[in-house]
């Protein structure tokens, strides 16, 4: 809305647990986001803490370069399934 | 409250623009991804008219969750007592709450919140044909929460399902809480069909009056429904109007029959064969003329919706004043 930008909302359910993105929120300023994000995701003592971040504060990674980004090179010695151990060695 | 995915565009009115081999690839790679249960987010690519279909329907969704406040805020006042006006207003508060959840989702899209509200004030958007009826009596809210959110209910499962993340992501919400409205709806109901003979009336008027509109609610039949296999095969949807409203019946009937009330259908009746209830025609003349405009209530919803907007201007322009004051008190004690 006019004046109202967009802040993403994420909410920390109980202690414990990390904040989870559950959605977002207009509001004039980041005070009042909070106000507003209590009353519309919290109305069922869902929160025991919220985050609202300007959503033009997030800097994302782009869908379409997915595969370059995330999977540069095959590193599967980076996993512990990729080594043979005799079964017979215990605690390992 | 739920989404009738209402088709007003014609087959055929959406030219057909050759396409490059690009964006074949890229459709195909889309279909792929849907087949195989991956969920689409806000940037992934997808093609125009998922996109076109998805803001439609979120937003008509959205716009019936707004709307919707409005034959139950008739209630507020004269519920019978503080428990039930207690209960209402939190039933209410949380239509306004699935409106924003779903308003949210839709923008992911690409669509502004001014647009949303823009084109619900000015007629353009559609919302479900449902909040066009009155709510005459104290027994039409307990039938609005047992029938209509049970309708909207059964629509809004396989929803949670949708290939699109957020609007997904919404529905599990939006199930979540609607559960209440449901059971408090036939709480109230079950009070009245177990009272004196007037609320047995009552409540059985109400049901004659609810239960054709609420039928509706499923949208058109399968045979004129123009967009239900595309979306189907979109995984926007996963049942047909046809199905959902069978599984409704079928679900609702022995909660009739279990507080002694009577579906005002002549044709209803148990079909051993199919294992389903059959039931009579729904008069889609009366389901089309709502859906123009010309319902029990359109003038009055829009125009209710309106003046909220209007009314409502100083507190917004407030909100930002004061925001503004704040940021400047905070850079002036900053300074000092």
């Amino acid at each position: 809305m006019k004046g109202w930008p967009l802040y993403e909302v994420f909410i920390r359910p109980r202690n414990g647990i990390a904040h989870r993105h559950v959605g977002s929120v207009h509001a004039p300023d980041p005070e009042m986001a909070l106000e507003l994000a209590r009353d519309l995701y919290c109305r069922r003592g869902e929160g025991a803490s919220i985050w609202v971040v300007p959503a033009s504060a997030i800097t994302a990674s782009r869908p379409e370069d997915r595969d370059a980004f995330f999977e540069p090179l095959e590193k599967e010695y980076r996993h512990p399934s990729h080594y043979d151990i005799p079964p017979d060695v215990k605690n390992m | 409250m739920y989404t009738q995915g209402l088709d007003l565009v014609p087959k055929g009115a959406e030219a057909q623009r050759p396409k490059d081999a690009e964006e074949v690839r890229l459709e195909e790679e889309f279909q792929k991804k849907i087949d195989a249960e991956i969920r689409i987010e806000p940037d992934d690519w997808m093609p125009e008219g998922y996109r076109r279909t998805l803001i439609r329907q979120i937003s008509q969704h959205a716009h019936s969750e707004i709307v919707g406040m409005l034959p139950e805020g008739n209630w507020v006042t004269r519920a019978p007592t503080l428990r039930r006006k207690a209960i209402l207003l939190a039933k209410i508060q949380d239509e306004a709450g699935h409106g924003l959840y779903l308003y949210s989702a839709c923008e992911t899209l690409g669509v502004s919140r001014e647009e949303l509200i823009e084109q619900l004030l000015s007629g353009k958007a559609k919302y479900s044909s449902i909040f066009n009826y009155p709510t005459l009596t104290w027994a039409d809210v307990g039938i609005i929460g047992w029938l209509v959110d049970g309708a909207a209910i059964m629509n809004q499962v396989p929803l949670q399902r949708c290939s699109y993340g957020p609007y997904a992501r919404a529905m599990i919400r939006i199930c979540r809480e609607e559960s209440f409205h449901q059971r408090q709806g036939y709480e109230i109901v079950m009070a009245m069909a177990q009272g004196t003979p007037e609320q047995r009336r009552m409540v059985q008027d109400a049901l004659n009056r609810w239960w054709w509109p609420v039928l509706m609610m499923f949208g058109p039949p399968d045979k004129d429904s123009w967009h239900t296999a595309q979306s189907m095969k979109w995984k926007i949807k996963r049942f047909t109007n046809d199905e959902l409203r069978q599984r409704f019946v079928d679900a609702v009937v022995p909660q009739a029959e279990r507080l002694g009330l009577k579906i005002p259908d002549p044709h209803l009746k148990w079909n051993p064969e199919r294992g389903h209830y059959d039931f009579g025609e729904v008069p889609w003349d009366e389901f089309w003329r709502v859906v123009r405009g010309d319902g029990p209530c359109n003038r009055q919803r829009l125009e209710q919706r309106r003046r909220a907007w209007e009314e409502g201007r100083w507190v917004r322009e407030a909100a930002l004043t004061y925001a503004e004051k704040r940021r400047r008190r905070r850079e002036a004690a900053r300074a000092a």
